[in-house]
């Protein structure tokens, strides 16, 4: 279902920047997050993982931890329900592995005991015959013929035939004839691209506590990004009825899409189930690292045709993306944004999954789009630079705009992206002065956003005030959003309102908090159910002055007579309707289960000035500024904190952030301290410019703005490093060995 | 392992606990006392979420141990507002959106409050390494930087 924007309207409270709802328990320590809660005769789970990177499981001997003292529960893989669905079979193989061991670091056992020695004890008492097999962490060694197998007999029909097992799937877009746009172009740069896996770094490991009875009903809480997705998965791998597993969701501790899965919560329900008692598994940092997360780790292949004015002629994208040892669909993402900023008569892109021995991608913010958009927006700084051009203008020039025939299909409604290029066009940053070593660079970026499945439910009290209950966890103050919005509908103060997050009992199905979905979908969701609970509140003010309903509309958070031949009666405002509904027919709610359709494109333009000192190679970044389309914001400080944190993610990705592998397939970097994400003294202040083009599909013309804001950076600092020293950088990332190497080979 | 009993002060009030030979104060705070505002991210000492102050020293609470902290003054962010009266730094993060998930919060309050106790008005770059051992992933620390330099102003002027 798509709403329409009301143009005309006057926001009260929408746009405004009220203290959040949950604020003073998170400044005062007292917000509970996964790890802080426990209950009565609760036991300490943990898990064994594989030290190899790809190995056959021969047996499993439980037998020894089983005997210790202290020791209540021992699970393998054969305690979860084998799947015949392979999204499933998947999840339950990476949670538990059943017969092959696929990456350093795959959960094989788990026990669950008194304390958490006994438990480590216990783990070293599991012993696993494993036979090592050969195996493969690099995406194009993976791709070639002879290239160790990880799993064989997963492509899809997509695949041609002939290409290595490990290929699992080919996604084809575009449009136009390739060969006639480069003919026409008076320069053609064609350059290679190679992207390392990065992890979304959230500061909260992975925990949840598990409670199942001997009657089969069980409650599980857990740090989730989504506690509906959790039940559906966690009753399927342990054969419950989704009714009976209620599912809570903690505060949550950061995600940005890699708390959209589950890894503990099948087994600390498992073993809860043979043990009897509570378990509760809290990840350590280097299992987060090993188990789960990153992002893809890409190859990538472009070529752009230009012509001396600056109009693009003819695009193509070739992208190589693993995300690990199971199939995922994230290079399809990439191959449909790596182009999507452009209105291109000639454009292609192909895109391969590759099977690895690493851990399992999941999402991290515009999952594959940041990939092939660093690869492309590179080769347009090159045209631009080659043809002495500026990079601003020709963005301009062959901008996306209402109308357009996207790279990727769809033609484009009203959408942002020329807005976000003037905006930074004249924004003092493009024409500040730079210095010695120093180097200014830029790129566009952009996401589909999402809407889907959601549900939410409004009361409202006989006091006066209003109670929302939604399903989407708050990962970043989407309470407070949510709040303003059905304030704002409902026509009362902010304060009056306060929204939860209610858990799978409780409510319809809520898809994750994941494609910049929450203050869109569950925004137009809750101005729905304050819709409906305004219809009951006219209809109840109309059966009191005993005139017609339809005689009746809500102004300023009240029923008034709508005109004259209505009757002349005093506005009735929703307390005083709310004081008197258990007289006037009962308890007023509105609710709305829905799909979401109409969630707007979003684009956004970053600009970064860097130096970097020869003798290091070490980048320092100057200054930077996100310029960005957010429809309508909200809460404003909280969709600059989307693209501020956004923006910095980019930069540790491009300047620092890697998986690194050894010979031996195991990573040598599972900790903070070597995976080293940005620090407050790494950075300049993150600028900000919010533009507002209203989506067309929100009433109140809202866009998703989180995912967005990590497209650009990495595309935009290769661009400032590679003028700060005089050569094109194509390898993220930049830490400083690499840009030591480059400048040595430039002489 | 058999536990040892510590008798100390955390935010102002006499605790007796006990602990084993090798349990992090992190863990007796969250797991004995109740006090789960420090969080633990890593265990390591590299991300600052489990800061506490040990006799006005600013510590990772999972780098120190529970037996070491006999006779100690320990405040954590459970210790920081006085009763329903936030501290400036607080108050500040509230007014300038500092936290999105809030996780790294408890830590970096204390961290900010050390420094303002010893340096009542510090420069931005100053405040920057300070603040460099403890990492949030969410905001890009663009708003803590501001509420910190609010709250300071605030405090000065108080």
């Amino acid at each position: 279902m798509m709403d329409t924007l009301e143009t005309k309207r006057k926001f009260r409270q929408v746009g405004t920047r009220p203290i959040r709802p949950d604020g003073i328990d998170k400044v005062k320590g007292r917000a509970l997050y996964g790890a802080d809660v426990t209950a009565p005769g609760m036991l300490v789970g943990r898990i064994l993982r594989s030290p190899h990177a790809h190995a056959e499981i021969v047996a499993i001997d439980t037998s020894a931890a089983e005997a210790l003292s202290g020791v209540k529960a021992v699970v393998t893989g054969r305690d979860l329900v084998a799947q015949k669905d392979d999204f499933f079979r998947d999840i339950q193989e990476n949670c538990l592995a059943t017969t092959k061991a696929l990456y350093d670091g795959h959960a094989v056992a788990a026990v669950a005991a008194v304390d958490a020695s006994t438990a480590r004890a216990a783990l070293k008492l599991i012993k696993v015959t494993y036979k090592q097999l050969p195996h493969v962490t690099d995406v194009d060694a993976a791709m070639t013929p002879g290239a160790p197998i990880v799993q064989g007999g997963r492509a899809l029909e997509t695949v041609p035939k002939g290409m290595s097992a490990n290929v699992t799937n080919q996604v084809e877009f575009g449009h136009g004839n390739l060969d006639a746009g480069f003919k026409q172009a008076d320069l053609v740069v064609s350059r290679s691209f190679t992207t390392a896996a990065a992890h979304q770094g959230y500061i909260e490991p992975h925990a949840c506590l598990a409670q199942m009875n001997a009657d089969g009903k069980a409650d599980l809480w857990c740090c989730t990004q989504g506690h509906y997705f959790v039940r559906t998965t966690c009753a399927l791998l342990l054969g419950m009825e989704a009714s009976q597993l209620r599912v809570t969701a903690s505060e949550i501790g950061g995600g940005f899409g890699g708390k959209t899965v589950v890894f503990i919560e099948p087994v600390a329900l498992a073993l809860s189930r043979k043990a009897g008692r509570p378990v509760k598994i809290v990840m350590t940092r280097d299992e987060v690292f090993k188990a789960t997360g990153p992002t893809v780790v890409t190859s990538m292949d472009v070529r752009i045709g230009m012509k001396k004015d600056g109009r693009i002629t003819a695009g193509e994208a070739i992208l190589r993306y693993s995300g690990g040892a199971f199939p995922t669909g994230t290079v399809e993402m990439g191959a449909s944004a790596a182009f999507a900023a452009y209105d291109l008569a000639a454009v292609h892109t192909l895109g391969w999954n590759v099977l690895t021995n690493r851990p399992k991608e999941a999402a991290y913010r515009a999952p594959g789009a940041p990939q092939a958009i660093y690869a492309v927006e590179s080769v347009i700084d090159e045209l631009c630079q080659k043809l002495n051009l500026d990079p601003l203008d020709t963005r301009l020039k062959n901008a996306a705009r209402k109308g357009t025939l996207s790279s990727y299909g769809p033609t484009f409604d009203d959408i942002g992206l020329v807005a976000t290029l003037e905006a930074a066009k004249k924004h003092p940053h493009y024409k500040a002065p730079l210095g010695k070593n120093q180097g200014r660079g830029l790129s566009a970026g952009f996401w589909f956003n999402f809407g889907g499945n959601t549900s939410v439910s409004m009361t409202i009290n006989t006091d006066g005030t209003v109670s929302v209950a939604e399903g989407n966890p708050d990962i970043g103050g989407s309470r407070a959003s949510i709040s303003l919005m059905a304030a704002e509908e409902l026509g009362i103060p902010y304060d009056k309102v306060r929204t939860i997050i209610a858990d799978t009992a409780s409510l319809g199905y809520n898809e994750n908090t994941d494609g910049s979905r929450v203050t869109f979908a569950v925004g137009m969701a809750t101005i729905h159910a304050a819709r409906a609970a305004i219809a009951k509140m006219c209809a109840r003010a109309a059966a009191i002055w005993g005139i017609d309903p339809e005689a009746v509309e809500w102004v300023d958070g009240a029923a008034v007579p709508a005109g004259p031949n209505a009757g002349k009666f005093p506005p009735m405002t929703l307390a005083e309707i709310a004081a008197v509904a258990n007289n006037t027919g009962g308890p007023i709610a509105g609710h709305e289960e829905f799909t979401a359709d109409g969630a707007g494109v979003s684009f956004g333009v970053h600009l970064c000035d860097v130096e970097v000192d020869p003798e290091t190679g070490y980048t320092t970044v100057l200054r930077y500024t996100v310029f960005q389309d957010a429809g309508k914001a909200v809460h404003p400080a909280y969709v600059e904190g989307q693209m501020q944190g956004g923006a910095v993610q980019g930069i540790g990705w491009a300047l620092n952030e890697e998986y690194i592998y050894g010979a031996d397939g195991r990573l040598q970097n599972a900790g903070f301290l070597d995976y080293r994400v940005p620090v407050a003294s790494d950075l300049p202040n993150i600028d900000t410019v919010i533009l507002e083009i209203p989506n067309p599909g929100h009433p109140y013309g809202v866009r998703g703005v989180g995912e967005t804001p990590i497209v650009p950076p990495l595309a935009a600092l290769s661009n400032a490093v590679s003028h700060a020293i005089g050569l094109r950088m194509s390898s993220l990332p930049m830490s400083p060995p690499r840009i030591l190497a480059a400048l040595s080979h430039k002489g | 392992m058999k536990t040892i009993q510590v008798a100390t002060t955390i935010n102002g009030d006499a605790v007796e606990f006990v602990c084993a030979p090798d349990e992090p104060l992190l863990d007796v705070l969250r797991n004995r006392l109740g006090l789960t505002g420090a969080k633990e991210g890593c265990g390591t000492g590299d991300c600052g979420a489990c800061t506490v102050t040990l006799d006005g020293r600013m510590v990772c609470s999972c780098l120190v141990l529970g037996v070491e902290v006999e006779g100690a003054k320990i405040t954590t962010i459970e210790g920081m507002a006085t009763g329903n009266q936030l501290h400036p730094l607080q108050q500040a993060f509230l007014d300038h959106a500092a936290l999105q998930c809030g996780i790294c919060t408890p830590g970096i309050l204390v961290a900010a409050k050390t420094l303002l106790d010893r340096n009542p008005n510090p420069t931005d770059t100053e405040l920057r390494y300070w603040l460099a051992g403890n990492l949030c992933r969410c905001t890009g620390y663009d708003k803590i930087i501001a509420a910190v330099q609010d709250a300071a102003q605030k405090m000065r002027t108080a």
